[in-house]
């Protein structure tokens, strides 16, 4: 072995040796730079992982969504306007969608109640992808038909949040107050899968006569349509004659969705930002405070070293690795830990924040996606400033002449 | 081997606290003899011990080592002849606490890369020569103050000097150390090795090995005895 | 064992488990195509327009749905008083400027 893969080696033993002196210090800093670094890198995946599945998942939302504003709010949009829209050029189909939003006082949840909307020839396509398993009976791995027949008056297919929450299921039945004060009871009859709870968490699904009487909504209104474009490329142009048609009313364009779960999560949303000042501000206050000196022990010791015959580029050397050992061991077991976070556990560290006040807490199992550009990032910015940090001071003491600290040894 | 001309080294030079440790100091240190350099303290023995040693530079002068001056060498070179050449052995032993007694007296020879096993073997043997071999893995705190003398001297022995130097060595030494300690120097002399020794111990400058004294005072010399 | 070797294994241990991880990313991406379809065909078919994230609030359920005035509906000053309000922003193209 090459005489300095040797050294090197040497060097690597006496920095551990002397790490080793003092356990509790060194280990309690290891503990909080692996901490650090373990809160970044879940931020990062978590992030990354969300907001790159719904950039492939929303890509079969909607591709216009018009919804009727009265007094700047969100209204019922009259069913007479859907063929105003069809009138439009360029428009291929338009469809109403009843949805609504039920608070359940007995938890204290939101739900979202949802028509299935009606089957056309285009909206098979998404079923064809789905397996059929009517046979199973844990609902780990069920999957789901979607098929406007199923759903029958009187019968409500849940999400599997709702089923975890209340802990109800096929079977089951789940009252509902309706708006003229009577009570109905709806019979579950399935169940939406577990994997899918990242969009179906907290969805019922009910006939359109159920979700009528429970609304108390009259036939001729919906809640908002959705549209289809001939040419996907003239969707704006399309969305601004829906502008001038109907004055009043708000198109939403397909590309506004996806742009809006991009920004989701972003470095400039108020917690991010808490999260990310507070461990950036823990990280400079360590690479300051190994920065700002070496203790009175430290500078004898690379007295010692010197008189003895190491040279100042031996002793940088050592507090180089001194540096990069426990710079790699945090970030390694980091972002190792991290990944078994977010990817295995379903991120329960940060539960208490994205849960904040809601009842629901859809399970996230999410699909590993990893972005290198941001692990290579987040490793170039803590490995080399703690590094270098703790290179700094030495450069002095480590420069020494011998005698002299000879002489500051000598009592 | 050694010659010092002309040498001087002023501390603090340009302050009001600037003074003169050596003034015009000329001597040659002779090979394989035992040299006491005699005198109270404050008379520069320290200062010129380093500056032989190659542990400092002096401020005027000339130092030759083997006939080949050594003043301006860079520091790496400067390093690298003392690492080979000399072996430092401190008033106080110096040693690095907190790590074992073996790692200490391994540490001289970690810049040189030697491969360790035989690193080890050589560090024991040595160790074995001074009785303290039974302490190789205990921590230095753990010694008896002879016991880390005998230490730091194994651990000058490491990378096998020519030039044996000590000051003050039995400083804190008591009689029966010290006299202990004036046999190890024997048996370097015997092994062919020149030995310096810095002393205002009776002990050691009238001991019968010494080949020579160098009184000191003031930073000159003042005579021999 | 020598320090360094110690060092050495540990810090190769960790790299082989990170490697490991990696791999397994890789090979979750393939096999959680199959869940991601489906979650791909339940947005498609119930012509859903959001994530289940954030279910306190209407706003915060359909963040691509709100308006500008969803919030006012709550609190007149319009103030975020929901957690999730601060990770999330408007919907894309609300705040845009002409």
């Amino acid at each position: 072995m090459s005489p300095w893969i040797e050294k090197q080696r040497y060097i690597i033993d006496f920095t551990i040796s002397s790490l080793l002196r003092r356990k509790v210090k060194n280990f309690g800093l290891l503990a909080l730079y692996t901490l650090i670094v373990f809160i970044l890198a879940s931020t990062m995946f978590f992030t990354y992982s969300i907001k790159k599945e719904a950039s492939i998942i929303l890509q079969g939302s909607p591709e216009i969504v018009v919804q009727k504003l009265v007094a700047g709010r969100h209204d019922l949009f009259p069913v007479r306007d859907i063929e105003t829209l069809r009138n439009i050029r360029g428009v291929a189909d338009v469809q109403s969608r009843l949805w609504g939003y039920y608070y359940d006082s007995l938890v204290k949840a939101n739900y979202t109640l949802l028509t299935p909307p009606a089957q056309t020839d285009t909206a098979h396509a998404g079923t064809r992808t789905i397996t059929v398993d009517s046979d199973t009976d844990d609902s780990s791995k069920p999957l789901f038909t979607l098929n406007g027949a199923a759903l029958e008056p009187g019968t409500l297919i849940i999400g599997n949040g709702i089923a975890r929450l209340r802990a109800i299921g096929k079977g089951d039945y789940m009252p509902f107050r309706a708006s003229d004060g009577s009570i109905m009871n709806l019979k579950i009859v399935d169940t939406l899968s577990s994997q899918s709870e990242l969009v179906s968490s907290d969805l019922m699904l009910m006939t359109e006569q159920d979700f009528r009487k429970l609304f108390g909504i009259a036939p001729d209104y919906v809640t908002d349509a959705v549209m289809t474009v001939k040419n996907p490329s003239e969707i704006s142009m399309v969305a601004a004659k829906i502008n001038k048609r109907l004055p009043d009313s708000r198109p939403i364009v397909r590309e506004e969705i996806l742009r809006t779960y991009d920004s989701i999560f972003n470095w400039r949303g108020g917690m991010m930002i808490v999260i990310f000042s507070a461990a950036v501000l823990a990280f400079v206050i360590f690479a300051w405070d190994k920065a700002s000196g070496l203790s009175a022990g430290e500078r004898r010791e690379i007295g010692i070293l010197k008189a003895v015959g190491w040279e100042t580029s031996d002793v940088i050397q050592m507090k180089f690795w001194e540096g990069a050992m426990i710079s790699l061991t945090a970030f390694f077991s980091g972002v190792i830990l991290a990944y078994i976070h977010v990817f295995f556990t379903g991120s329960p560290v940060f539960e208490p924040a994205l849960r904040g006040w809601s009842s629901l807490y859809p399970n996230f199992a999410l699909t590993p996606f990893i972005n290198a550009e941001q692990i290579t990032t987040l490793f170039f910015l803590t490995v080399v400033p703690y590094t270098v940090a703790t290179i700094v001071p030495t450069w002095r003491a480590a420069t020494i002449d011998p005698d002299t600290a000879m002489r500051h040894t000598g009592e | 081997m050694i010659e010092l001309v002309n040498v001087r080294k002023v501390f603090n030079a340009g302050n009001p606290s600037e003074f003169s440790a050596l003034n015009s100091v000329n001597l040659n240190i002779a090979q394989n003899k035992v040299t006491v350099l005699k005198g109270p303290s404050g008379s520069g023995k320290t200062t010129l011990l380093s500056i032989v040693g190659c542990m400092s530079r002096p401020s005027a002068g000339r130092v030759k080592l083997n006939g080949r001056e050594i003043t301006s060498l860079p520091e790496r070179f400067l390093t690298d002849i003392r690492r080979k050449t000399f072996g430092f052995i401190f008033q106080q032993p110096n040693l690095i606490k907190g790590i074992s007694v073996l790692e200490n007296v391994m540490l001289p020879a970690y810049p040189l890369g030697e491969k360790r096993s035989s690193l080890k073997v050589k560090a024991m043997q040595g160790l074995a020569e001074l009785n303290i071999a039974s302490k190789a893995a205990s921590k230095v705190e753990w010694l008896s103050g002879g016991e880390a003398q005998r230490a730091s001297i194994v651990r000058a022995l490491i990378n096998n000097p020519s030039i044996i130097i000590a000051d003050e060595p039995t400083a804190h030494l008591d009689t029966k150390l010290s006299y202990r300690f004036m046999e190890i120097i024997e048996k370097f002399k015997s092994e062919g090795k020149t030995v310096i020794i810095t002393s205002h111990d009776p002990l050691v400058y009238d001991a019968a090995i010494v080949d020579r004294v160098v009184n000191f005072r003031d930073g000159q010399i003042e005579g021999e005895s | 064992m020598r320090n360094s070797s110690i060092f050495f294994s540990f810090l190769s241990a960790e790299a082989v488990l990170l490697s490991l991880l990696l791999v397994h990313a890789s090979i979750s991406e393939s096999a959680r195509h199959e869940t991601i379809e489906e979650k791909a065909a339940l947005v498609k078919t119930l012509q859903l327009t959001d994530l289940c994230l954030f279910t306190e609030a209407r706003y915060t359920r359909h963040l691509s749905q709100a308006d500008l005035n969803t919030a006012f509906q709550d609190h007149p000053l319009s103030l975020e008083h929901f957690p999730s309000g601060s990770f999330t922003q408007p919907p894309y193209g609300i705040t845009e400027r002409p």
